[in-house]
């Protein structure tokens, strides 16, 4: 892996939102530091997993990378097609052409696709937008992929409401893989699917990633899920990376106590081995922002 | 279990139920021929896939199968630690004594805290009506009851949080409010329907902790619905497996988990990402059944350590060779 270069270099990134008083005159009376100070690289090629609780910053933490949400400061250098670009600062304009090579596959499957748009239209959707294929051409790539996910070309036809919760999410892992991006990133891409599906799901994200050489950011709250498919793992705590290692270092010997914490409260899927939450690791009064 | 001391350790019998839906596309059979017995002051785990029955089922112990749903047959017999039994399927929709189940005696955490509390209403408001509802208390009594269960369940200042409303609490807060008004009534049987599911694992470790002690103090029978195997073998005392409505393995936890014979069971538990299967790729339920047809319906068999499973004579029989 050493010999990898960076896909994505992530400096100093902090995404803060301003919060207003109640009220006629909207005064900014705080500062919520959702990401706050972040810096880590992504290598090509590799998976890299975001965990933390909900509230953490994980989600808007790769949102900013993206550029769906406009950092606050920092930089995040891109390996884009035509070269380095700092995504942080590039113009909106100049933007649209670089997101055919950053994709994202989101959380719900329910909600994520349009109800009224067939699957082909939804899968061609991209395509279409960045006047990339037309007509047959479009077809053919839409069956292409659509074959690709494990579903059957006639599927194209159908709503979304005629499939189950995996399905839906192979189309929605379609739809980012038909602009052939480099950079996917998936927002609890597997949380919302049922073990057996899950197991499939995933699967098929693996071999997705060799075939198309894909980069993953993999954000997640099922640890299990990321120790699976994760080569390094950062874990997020109030808008902080609080460590970031090898995943099978980080799960073995967890350093950073909340790390440590977070681990405690997996339930062992053996009886025999009793979950023991370490509430004592963090400083007393610590409890997520209830 | 029709005799006395049998009866006194269970706490709630289902036999043979069946509940069917009479949809527009011809009758669908939620639940098939299910049976299970939860024991007093044990828990009891019902795992499977989601649309396997296993919330149908719970649905129909406090008789909330809405139509075109309806229980076509068995029995949900409650049996309570003083008086004599209640056959629950038999009762009037309007039975006063449903009334007095729902909430009462048999109380329910859902899923989706969000759509289980009342926006409009507070959270002292939530949990005094499900008081008052069944006690013949004062306002006064039944407010100093929730009190006393919000701080039971881990709310912080509980006389304040009374006053507030649902879409002020976090995720964690909303879902241990859903538990205090599930046990302020002091039910002896208490249905779990994936109280942790929405919530993350630091939280989701608090409230397993918070019910196995409320459990605890209160000798309460626990069914609790999930599909997280983690969750079973850290709460459950018995499993059952349900798949597409009927129940395909039965037995303790530890046999059922640590030594699945039902290849259903097997390819579940396979399909967690464990150390087992780090870096391989994962088994999925069908790679581990193989042409295995599970699909049609057997009945239980009883295997000489007091486990169930729905396999044929031929398929047990090979089994106990290797056992």
């Amino acid at each position: 892996m050493s010999d990898r270069k960076p896909l994505i270099q992530v400096n100093r990134l902090k995404k803060h939102f301003p919060v207003f008083s109640q009220g006629f005159i909207k005064r900014q009376i705080d500062t919520i530091k959702a990401v706050d100070d972040v810096t880590f690289e992504v290598m090509q090629g590799e998976t890299l997993g975001i965990v933390g609780e909900s509230g953490s910053g994980k989600t808007t933490c790769a949102r900013s990378i993206l550029r769906a949400l406009q950092p606050t400061s920092g930089e995040v250098w891109f390996e884009a097609k035509r070269g380095r670009i700092d995504l942080a600062t590039t113009p909106e304009r100049e933007l649209k052409p670089l997101r055919q090579e950053m994709q994202m596959i989101f959380q719900d499957p329910f909600s994520s696709l349009n109800p009224r748009m067939t699957v082909g239209d939804i899968v061609g959707e991209p395509l279409i937008i960045h006047k990339l294929a037309k007509g047959k051409e479009l077809e053919d790539r839409v069956v292409e992929i659509l074959e690709k996910v494990g579903m059957r070309s006639e599927h194209r036809m159908r709503y979304p409401h005629a499939f189950s919760g995996g399905q839906r999410q192979r189309i929605g892992i379609a739809r980012a893989l038909i602009m052939r991006p480099s950079l996917v990133v998936a927002d609890e891409a597997v949380s919302a699917l049922d073990v057996s599906v899950q197991a499939q799901v995933i699967n098929l994200l693996e071999d997705l990633q060799e075939e198309f050489k894909l980069t993953y950011i993999f954000v997640a709250h099922d640890l299990s899920v990321v120790r699976h498919i994760c080569d390094r793992v950062a874990v997020m705590y109030k808008g902080k990376i609080v460590e970031m290692e090898e995943t099978e270092a980080l799960f073995e010997n967890p350093k950073h106590p909340y790390t440590q914490m977070l681990l405690s409260a997996i339930p062992s899927p053996d009886p025999d081995i009793k979950m023991k939450p370490r509430r004592d690791l963090v400083e007393s009064g610590w409890l997520p922002e209830d | 279990m029709d005799s006395d001391s049998a009866a006194n350790d269970i706490a709630l019998s289902i036999s043979n139920l069946r509940v069917t839906f009479n949809t527009e596309e011809g009758l669908v059979v939620g639940v098939d021929d299910v049976s299970y017995q939860v024991r007093r002051g044990k828990t009891m785990a019902v795992v499977g896939e989601s649309g396997s029955g296993k919330s149908v089922t719970a649905f129909s112990i406090l008789r909330l199968i809405q139509k075109p749903g309806k229980i076509a047959g068995g029995e949900i017999i409650f049996y309570p630690t003083s008086g004599s039994p209640i056959n629950i399927t038999a009762l009037d929709e309007k039975d006063d004594l449903l009334y007095k189940l729902r909430g009462g005696y048999i109380s329910m955490i859902f899923q989706e805290p969000m759509t289980a509390l009342s926006p409009v209403h507070t959270v002292g408001n939530q949990i005094c009506e499900a008081i008052l509802l069944h006690d013949d208390v004062t306002v006064h009594e039944a407010e100093r009851r929730a009190v006393e269960m919000l701080g039971k369940v881990g709310i912080p200042q509980p006389e304040q949080r009374l006053k507030q409303y649902p879409h002020e609490f976090s995720g964690g807060m909303r879902q241990r409010v859903v538990i205090a008004m599930a046990l302020v009534c002091k039910p002896e049987i208490l249905i779990a329907d994936e109280p942790t599911t929405a919530l993350d694992v630091t939280i989701q470790a608090q409230i397993l902790e918070l019910i196995k002690e409320l459990q605890n103090d209160m000798g309460a029978a626990v069914i609790f619905i999930t599909h997280d195997i983690g969750v079973v073998a850290q709460v459950a005392d018995d499993v059952a497996v349900m798949y597409k409505g009927c129940i395909m393995e039965k037995g303790s936890v530890r046999q059922v988990l640590k030594d699945p014979l039902h290849p259903y069971t097997k390819g579940l538990l396979a399909a967690i990402p464990s150390q087992a299967n780090q870096g391989k790729r994962l088994p999925t339920i069908d790679s581990v059944i193989g042409d295995l047809n599970i699909d049609t319906r057997l009945a239980l068999a009883d295997l000489s350590n007091g486990r169930q499973v729905a396999l044929t004579q031929d398929e047990i029989s090979k089994l106990q060779i290797t056992l």
